[in-house]
């Protein structure tokens, strides 16, 4: 399950708007399922149709892309993994914003999504390229943290543990973590609530 | 970085190892699980061929789906029951203690885990739910996590996480009649912003905390995430240890002293150094009230919405889809605004003492004709206590629905949902576009008295007309 992230390349798609939640990205109702099989069609369904055919997602132009364009503290509110699952499964493999939501970050690295930041003034620039000129390429370098779009190259940033997990293709931390298991018992043995707050069935 | 805060000591004393990567591997002392969330975690392993490495850390219980009206199994939502089947067996099939609809235990997770004294000091506690932020009212290090983490909990009962800085949050002084410590976390979000808080854990201190019951303070960290902060925490004192004392999962015996002298041990210290301090008076909170679609846009009850000038640059694009959204114009009052429906009930607001509040407000007054008002009670033991207190007849002679325990209209996943454009008084902790089940539904966000009182009048009304 190891597969290294170092660049990614391909079209992008601008999504405008700060503070853009997750019960946006996916409405809760879509989260009645036991899989995560089909969400992609369902990404940002009420924006859509509030948008009749005009977000971006709808539009013929950005069907191919695969980098989301996103402004301020995307992805804030639920935990809900459902958020990156849809826009991952709708075709978007990177994603370079501002900022993001804490939680929303922590998923997509679990699922071996990258996502960036760069200042304002470097999203915005990105975002109206792709407004205007929607197949220009995006090729963005994780081990230099570059980012190269038309005549546009800037610098991007993520924090080095999730970087270092890319690179190295650990973004998937499950295998990692199970082999620790005689360290995990240790720690676990020194905790002293660990006896008197058993919760066995 | 900060140095000898609660925090500090907790991630210190539940780090495992430190992974190539550079992440901590972080060893979870409580893990809460429910039925949206943890499907796909279970199928993972199952894919994996991994097994859960401690089943006795992890409890289940099932809140987002269900009705708050009729329970009965199969339920009518094929959807639901299929989440509700997976959830059952996943339990079975792995050894984890499941509080079922009936058990007399079930309830919305964040209730649950406190009132049976699952939630302890000092403890590292992940669920996948964003306001399990709430577990910090007790000095635990509590936060939401995604699908992918509710896997790696499971197969290690651990995470691979980067450490947060802390912020100090102290509010000092007591609260004004009729402000509640929903109006506490919703100016301190008004005031910090809805990112304001990310890479953070929010230390919640000062006398107005120290003050504080423990369901108030739990209203409070619930919301830290809506400030963005993915933690926040009170640190415990005489008020926790006399709420977990006698609770089913306390410690007993000489174990209770043990317990007190190590959750004493880990309070923050008096010379603990912090990543940034934010004070506020407590006087200066009024009751408040959201008028937008994030829950840092707050206004006191008495104010008007702002207008795009009076705002910071950056929030005016938020503010422009929020005038339009909710249909409220820049500088018009926010008291008198007509209600439709009224929600008493989440993990922030469904817990007894906030029960007690809103009922003495509808006590012996009735719902407006244009409102349908319902209350939700947060686990099958609040409904229980504030039947035995008599709290349901007040609020059905005041025209409210008694309704059963689960997460209802603050998410809508179930069958309570707003229609339309319908605009709801809700005790809940998020304003969303679409959040309460209608794409163009609106909600305004309060405290329960509030919402009461919103019901009794049927429009957005000062709480303080009606107390006394």
């Amino acid at each position: 399950m190891v597969s290294e992230v170092k660049i990614v390349s391909g079209q992008g798609i601008p999504l405008i708007g700060n503070d853009i939640d997750t019960d946006r990205i996916i409405p809760a109702r879509f989260l009645r399922c036991v899989t995560f099989d089909g969400l992609g069609e369902h990404a940002f369904a009420d924006d859509r149709k509030a948008l009749n055919g005009q977000h971006a997602f709808d539009q013929a132009k950005y069907q191919s892309a695969n980098i989301l364009i996103v402004n301020r503290n995307f992805g804030c509110g639920s935990s809900r993994e459902h958020a990156p699952q849809a826009i991952a499964k709708w075709g978007i493999n990177l994603l370079i914003g501002e900022s993001f939501a804490e939680i929303f970050f922590g998923n997509c690295v679990a699922i071996g999504i990258p996502c960036l930041t760069a200042d304002a003034d470097t999203t915005q620039k990105l975002q109206e390229i792709l407004t205007a000129n929607p197949q220009t390429v995006i090729t963005v370098n994780l081990e230099t943290m570059q980012v190269q779009c038309g005549n546009l190259t800037a610098t991007v940033s993520m924090s080095e543990g999730a970087r270092n997990m890319f690179i190295s293709g650990s973004w998937d931390a499950c295998g990692q973590l199970v082999s620790q298991g005689k360290q995990i018992k240790e720690t676990a043995g020194k905790l002293p609530y660990i006896n008197w707050s058993l919760a066995t069935v | 970085m900060s140095k000898g805060t609660l925090f500090d000591k907790v991630w210190d004393l539940h780090t495992v190892g430190i992974l190539p990567s550079g992440q901590t591997q972080l060893f979870i002392g409580l893990h809460l699980i429910h039925e949206v969330t943890s499907p796909q975690a279970f199928a993972m392993l199952r894919e994996r061929g991994l097994k859960v490495m401690f089943p006795e850390r992890t409890v289940a219980t099932v809140d987002h789906i269900v009705p708050t009206t009729n329970q009965a199994r199969p339920f009518v939502d094929i959807l639901a029951e299929e989440m509700m089947q997976s959830l059952e067996k996943n339990c079975q099939d792995n050894g984890i203690k499941f509080h079922n609809i009936g058990s007399g235990n079930q309830g919305i997770v964040h209730v649950i885990a406190p009132e049976q004294g699952l939630t302890q000091p000092g403890m590292t506690i992940a669920c996948g739910d964003s306001h399990t932020s709430t577990h910090g009212a007790f000095g635990a290090i509590a936060f939401g996590i995604g699908t992918s983490q509710v896997r790696d909990v499971l197969a290690s009962q651990t995470l691979s996480l980067s450490k947060l800085k802390v912020r100090k949050i102290e509010v000092n002084g007591s609260l004004k009649s009729g402000v509640y410590a929903k109006d506490v976390v919703l100016h301190i979000i008004r005031t910090l912003g809805v990112k304001g808080g990310v890479g953070y854990a929010y230390e919640f201190a000062g006398t107005t905390f120290e003050q504080m019951s423990m369901e108030e303070r739990m209203t409070v960290c619930n919301m830290s995430i809506e400030g963005g902060a993915r933690c926040g925490y009170v640190n415990p004192d005489k008020v926790t240890y006399e709420y977990l004392k006698g609770k089913d999962f306390a410690p007993k015996g000489e174990n209770w002293d043990k317990a007190v002298a190590w959750w004493e041990s880990l309070r923050s210290n008096e010379s603990a150094e912090y990543d940034d301090v934010v004070v506020f008076d407590a006087a200066d909170i009024p009751p408040t009230i959201t008028w937008g679609i994030t829950p840092s846009q707050g206004i006191g009850i008495d104010q008007f919405v702002p207008t795009s000038e009076q705002l910071p640059e950056e929030d005016r694009f938020v503010a422009q889809e929020a005038y339009q959204y909710m249909d409220l114009a820049p500088g018009q009052a926010i008291k008198g605004t007509k209600i439709d429906v009224c929600f008493i009930g989440s993990c922030t607001n469904g817990r007894i003492s906030d029960l007690r509040e809103a009922a003495k407000v509808a006590k012996g007054r009735h719902v407006a004709n244009s409102v349908k008002a319902f209350v939700v009670p947060g686990s099958e033991r609040v409904k229980k206590e504030a039947e035995a207190e008599g709290l349901h007849q007040i609020f059905q002679e005041a025209g409210f629905e008694w309704r059963e325990p689960g997460c209802s209209m603050c998410l809508a996943m179930n069958p309570d949902k707003l229609e339309d454009r319908q605009i709801s008084a809700s005790s809940s902790n998020r304003n969303f576009k679409g959040r309460q089940g209608s794409a163009s539904g609106r909600t305004l966000l309060m405290s329960p008295a509030m919402v009461a009182a919103a019901a009794i009048k049927g429009e957005v009304s000062d709480v303080r007309d009606l107390l006394n």
